[in-house]
């Protein structure tokens, strides 16, 4: 028998007081602002955008300090205020190679039109913790060089003009792109939905997939060809202009992986590529991506498909954090009616365990006798 | 005929890098610059300021087909002046006034009469400022540009 049971509202209420309190901490220390965890937490606020798949500062921010800090809390805030917005269009691609750049690097070319751009790197610091931070002294304005118009042409333009690498990934022109958030999932993915879906997976999952491909497990001989984190126009079309209408810059990371030969009967040998593409900052997430790009085009390319990166219903169900800890945590409520009947169930199997070893002593007695 | 459309794309022209002008400023700085200007504020709104989302598309590999990688915030919003010009605005972000204020520029600047009040007062000001910020960010990158000293650059 089964009896419904209500209960705990004040619980639930003065939990969430309780909540507020411990989230605001020590009265005497002041409160974040906002503007302090969108300028001095930025990288913390990019990855909120990007897995929260929403690209908006104040509102990734706003997350951070409601869900007090973590990320996959804010990632889930983020997602849940998006489904209350209408949404207006998609924009125009963004060009990439038209970026307002702030950083741009290349592994396979030392030399390369527009040069070597380090930006703000955590690259070649000593990882010391830094006591003067703690005490808040005062930062020395950045250093100024005169910036050249050299034109910045991306890495895989270079390799192209040679015919040494596969072209940007092309689809049939005529077909719809692909949207996870309209559509459900659907095995096997074009490369486009599997982008997306990568785009605002989890960083972490994605790169213990990544460095599982470095590992051997699907392995892909990756090199860094590019790269490049700054500001991208963006483009809306809207039917009451002829013109499209500017919306403004975001700020994104684009890695391009390259990596080893392919070819066919028909086609030469060539370097292949992995393609990633992230909002904000976030070079590592964007790296990631690449890998897992090129680790799950394996059945594209005639590959054997025997690890856990080249296995895209393994990788795109389980990518999400906002699935995956709405699914993990729900395990904490109350499951008191299934619990009882697992009890019931183990207790009949144990009472029948012990019946049968009991004929089992008896019959064994009398053999013996 | 020739001419009218070429005097048709420039004036297209014209209103797209205005639009784009006034989604680049900064909401407290376009407020400031209107009040100072004082550029007239009376416009019917026809719709919004409201917030929803666009979704941002990247090209596989860079140029290749396109895909989504996100949303972001837009705001937009149309309105109409007593003269009859309607005017339109959208940027990223949710500041409803912003919005309401550029709607209320574009349609000003569609005034042949008043465009060079809104060019003078408030895209060259909004121009000249995002135009610094753009030039002082290059140069900040290009001082973290690497020198390999085994490299001759530039003449012989």
């Amino acid at each position: 028998m089964y009896v419904a049971v209500k209960g705990g509202e004040a619980a639930i209420s003065n939990a969430h007081r309780l909540l507020a309190d411990r989230r605001r901490g020590d009265r005497d220390v002041p409160a974040l602002r906002l503007e302090q965890i969108v300028e001095q937490l930025a990288l913390g606020v990019d990855r909120v955008m990007a897995e929260g798949s929403l690209y908006d500062r104040e509102l990734a921010a706003l997350a951070i300090v409601q869900s007090r800090g973590d990320l996959i809390e804010a990632i889930f805030l983020v997602r849940a205020y998006r489904t209350t917005l209408p949404r207006f269009g998609y924009t125009r691609p963004v060009d990439t190679a038209a970026m307002l750049t702030e950083r741009r690097i290349s592994a396979t070319y030392k030399d390369l039109p527009g040069g070597q751009l380090l930006g703000p790197t955590f690259d070649y610091t000593h990882r010391l913790l830094d006591p003067a931070l703690a005490a808040g002294g005062p930062v020395e304005t950045p250093a100024h060089r005169a910036a050249d118009d050299e034109r910045m042409p991306r890495v895989s333009e270079i390799l192209a003009g040679e015919g040494l690498i596969e072209s940007d990934g092309e689809l049939p022109v005529d077909r719809e792109v692909a949207d996870i958030t309209r559509e459900p999932l659907e095995f096997p993915m074009d490369r486009d939905a599997r982008l997306q879906a990568l785009a605002r997976g989890d960083e972490g999952f994605l790169l213990a997939l990544g460095y599982s491909t470095q590992r051997g497990y699907g392995r892909t001989h990756p090199f860094v060809g590019e790269i490049r984190i700054g500001e991208v126009e963006l483009e809306l079309d809207v039917p009451e202009l002829a013109f499209a209408v500017p919306l403004g810059r975001v700020r994104v990371t684009e890695c391009q992986m390259v990596n080893q030969f392919k070819g066919s009967a028909k086609v030469p040998p060539q370097f292949t590529r992995g393609y990633g593409l992230v909002f904000g900052q976030s070079e590592r997430k964007a790296m990631a991506m690449s890998l897992c790009d090129r680790a799950l085009r394996a059945r594209e390319f005639g590959e054997d498909v025997v690890a856990p990166a080249q296995d895209e219903e393994f990788v795109v169900s389980h990518l999400d954090n906002v699935q995956s800890t709405g699914f993990v945590e729900h395990l904490k409520l109350p499951h008191y009616v299934d619990f009882q009947a697992e009890l019931d169930l183990v207790r009949r199997m144990r009472a029948e365990h012990e019946r049968a070893s009991a004929t089992v002593v008896t019959e064994t007695r009398e053999a013996a006798e | 005929m020739k001419n009218d459309r070429r005097s048709e794309r420039q004036e297209e022209a014209g209103r797209k890098a205005a639009m784009a002008t006034l989604a680049a400023a900064p909401a407290l700085v376009l407020a400031d610059l209107w009040a100072a200007a004082e550029l007239p504020e009376d416009a019917q709104p026809v719709r919004g300021p409201e917030t929803g989302l666009v979704t941002i598309r990247g090209r596989i590999g860079g140029g290749g087909a396109p895909f989504n990688v996100g949303e972001a915030t837009v705001t937009r919003a149309t309105v109409k002046l007593p003269t009859g010009e309607v005017g339109h605005a959208y940027a990223l972000g949710r500041d409803r006034d912003k919005a309401r204020l550029s709607a209320i520029a574009d349609a000003l600047w569609q005034d042949p009469k008043r465009r060079e009040l809104v060019e003078s007062r408030l895209l060259a000001p909004l121009r000249a400022m995002l135009a610094d910020a753009d030039r002082r960010r290059r140069e900040e990158t290009a001082a973290t540009k690497v020198d390999f000293f085994t490299m001759v650059r530039g003449e012989d």
